[in-house]
């Protein structure tokens, strides 16, 4: 869920980062959207911690407050900030061939595509390098501090990550759909596996099949990518619980039994 | 005054703190972000009502709003309870592939060019701008609806929020007063939604909880005060946005919320922030004196005599910041505990009594660790140090009174009663 708030709190970083820079570049938007991103971490830690906010409060507070900011910003530069709401909310992916990437007038592609190509990279590198400390922290973060692990700045890396996974996403699907993205492949993988890598793996292929079958209902439907893709993970995910319930139901007779 | 204005304040006003009172509950619950989730849930069930229905009429789009709502509520529940995912996982998945489906559905009305989807936009971004005289009936109805069911279900919804166990024990229908809540809270976000957009919904729902909780603690205070954060949100909001050419509703109802919500968090006596650090600092310096103190009747009490001790002196004797130990001494001076003499401190009548206490509490404490609680006597004296400051006059004499007026602590030193 921290995912999903911080994806809609960077917008006032995204709008201050655009109106600085004057560019779309996504560096400069998501160095915006990484500071906010980390800020409303903070915030919604201290929140919690320090003022005894209930932690969904504290969530849902901070985020709130800081779209309706980035909102209201990009309303006051409307002149000059090219971004709305629609844009923020559902993004299109479909308009990504036509951003294209232009040296000279050479073309190397689709920006998008090398955004997310070297943030899929970048992920990769990321996991594998930092393997063990995530594994610990994640699972128990007390353990891991005994073992002299800083819980702490792996916490704030892996936000980060999400921010920048969230920033570079976000034009081609919008900030909510990335959170289907972030979620469904492993919550789907998570009713099955329960041992890291291969849930690693288990997600990874998931969110292939979500975003491959995905675009086939889209080409097919004539609708939304972004939309699609969201609506075929939720059917995977859908799929697999009746599974885990029919499964348990069964489990549980023959404990009966026995 | 505008009549434009005029509807969209009261408009925003009833909305606001009719999901003001709804929201308190889920606060209370722990279940904030539920709400959040259901008002990206609902946009399946608007657009299957667009499509299938007459699109304009906003009853039929607050129904099937409803139907998806509830479904994402009760699948929420679901996963939450039947599988090992954890909670805030289920509400983000359903949030997002609902809201994931529904954008999909809409992209199919935009294909076939039906148009109209102004119905439809409201309930993405909000329009809160765009509210007309029917909306105001509908609103008011809804709002109406809102408070009495509320008034109603009064008892049952406490027990529900507060202990539902118990709430089942004594009888109540848990289930059906559940179902109330859960439609109830649905019908709010559903109207809410159409004046401040999807993504706004939950601060609705939440802020003004945060902010009234931060004043009290009983729940019809909190109530009334979590509405009326929320109706003067609404209406300050409305207000600048009128005042600023372009400027959109919702965020500004929000923003104007937001500043109640932080300020209240960090302003409010007692709860909030700065009267916690007061309360923090206030004590820390209390700790302080107690062992300046100390400290020196020790001496007082090694020598024989009354003497007088210079801030080295103390801070030879004991690890202190420089800094704080001459505040303190300052302090004890205008409270006629210490008396300067020359370049040292020494102990009024006053401070001397006040020593004494501080080191009988110690001592007497020690003497209860090792003698009650079988602790080894080179354990004992860290807690001593602690518990020194927090005893109580009363907790004094019960200690007395169990240890049965001891002479000798566990060091052998002399527990120091006041002369009678």
């Amino acid at each position: 869920m921290v995912g999903d708030a911080i994806s809609h709190a960077v917008l006032p970083g995204i709008a201050i980062a655009y109106w600085l820079s004057q560019s779309r570049a996504s560096l400069w938007m998501f160095l915006g959207a990484a500071i906010v991103g980390v800020g409303a971490t903070i915030v919604i830690e201290v929140l919690r911690k320090k003022l005894r906010v209930q932690s969904d409060a504290s969530i849902g507070m901070t985020f709130t407050s800081l779209f309706a900011l980035g909102v209201v910003l990009i309303t006051y530069w409307s002149d000059s900030v090219d971004l709305d709401q629609e844009c923020v909310l559902y993004g299109e992916i479909a308009y990504v061939p036509f951003n294209l990437w232009l040296v000279d007038g050479v073309s190397y592609g689709p920006i998008a595509l090398w955004s997310s190509g070297v943030l899929l990279l970048v992920v990769l590198l990321y996991i594998i390098i930092g393997y063990k400390g995530l594994k610990m922290t994640s699972f128990n973060e007390d353990y891991a501090a005994v073992l002299g692990i800083a819980a702490g700045l792996w916490n704030l890396s892996l936000m980060s990550m999400v921010s920048l996974a969230t920033v570079v996403s976000f034009e081609s699907v919008g900030a909510i759909l990335v959170v289907a993205l972030l979620v469904a492949p492993a919550a789907t993988a998570y009713l099955f596996i329960q041992r890291l890598k291969p849930l690693l793996f288990a997600s990874a292929s998931i969110g292939l099949v979500g975003a491959l079958g995905g675009y086939g209902l889209s080409k097919v439907l004539e609708t939304s990518i972004a939309g699609s893709i969201a609506t075929v993970l939720g059917a995977l995910f859908l799929i697999a619980l009746i599974i885990h319930s029919l499964l348990a139901r069964k489990t549980s007779k023959y404990a009966v039994e026995a | 005054m505008d009549p434009i204005f005029l509807k969209v304040l009261i408009g925003t006003t009833l909305l606001a703190s009719s999901a003001a009172v709804v929201g308190a509950f889920s606060y209370l619950k722990g279940q904030s972000l539920v709400g959040d989730a259901i008002a990206h849930a609902l946009l399946p069930g608007v657009v299957l009502a667009f499509l299938l229905g007459d699109g304009r009429n906003p009853i039929f789009l607050i129904v099937g709003a409803l139907i998806s709502g509830l479904i994402a509520h009760y699948g929420i529940g679901y996963i939450q309870s039947r599988t090992k995912l954890k909670s805030d996982t289920a509400v983000s998945l359903v949030l997002s592939t609902f809201f994931g489906f529904g954008i999909m559905l809409m992209s199919l009305i935009q294909r076939s060019g039906q148009g109209q989807q102004a119905g439809l936009e409201r309930y993405l971004l909000g329009k809160a701008a765009a509210i007309t005289m029917d909306d105001v009936y509908v609103f008011s109805a809804l709002a109406v609806l809102l408070m009495v069911g509320v008034g109603l279900f009064y008892k049952g919804f406490q027990l529900m929020t507060f202990n539902e166990d118990f709430a089942a024990a004594i009888g109540l229908p848990v289930t059906f007063i559940r179902f109330t809540f859960t439609v109830l809270t649905v019908l709010a976000i559903t109207i809410g939604i159409q004046t401040v957009g999807v993504v706004l919904m939950a601060a609705l729902l939440i802020t003004p909880s945060a902010a009234a909780r931060a004043w009290t603690k009983s729940l019809p205070t909190m109530l009334l005060l979590a509405a009326v954060f929320a109706a003067s949100s609404a209406i300050t909001g409305t207000y600048i946005s009128s005042a600023i050419p372009k400027m959109p509703t919702g965020p500004w109802v929000v923003l104007v919320l937001a500043f109640f919500g932080f300020g209240s968090l960090i302003f409010a006596p007692e709860k909030g922030w700065l009267a916690k650090r007061r309360r923090a600092l206030a004590n820390q310096k209390k700790t302080v004196r107690e062992n300046v103190l100390k400290l020196m009747y020790q001496q007082e009490e090694r020598n024989g005599v009354s003497v007088v001790l210079s801030t080295e002196n103390m801070l030879s004797i004991r690890v202190m910041q420089p800094e704080k130990l001459r505040n303190s001494l300052r302090d004890l001076k205008r409270r006629l505990l210490v008396v300067e003499h020359g370049n040292g401190y020494a102990l009024t009548e006053l401070g001397r009594s006040e020593g004494r206490r501080v080191v009988r509490l110690h001592r007497l404490w020690e003497l209860y660790l090792t003698e009650r609680l079988g602790m080894a006597a080179d354990h004992i004296h860290p807690g001593a140090e602690t518990m020194e400051h927090v005893i109580t006059p009363e907790i004094e004499e019960l200690l007395v009174k169990e240890l049965g007026n001891p002479e000798l602590d566990p060091h052998q030193s002399p527990i120091p009663y006041e002369e009678a």
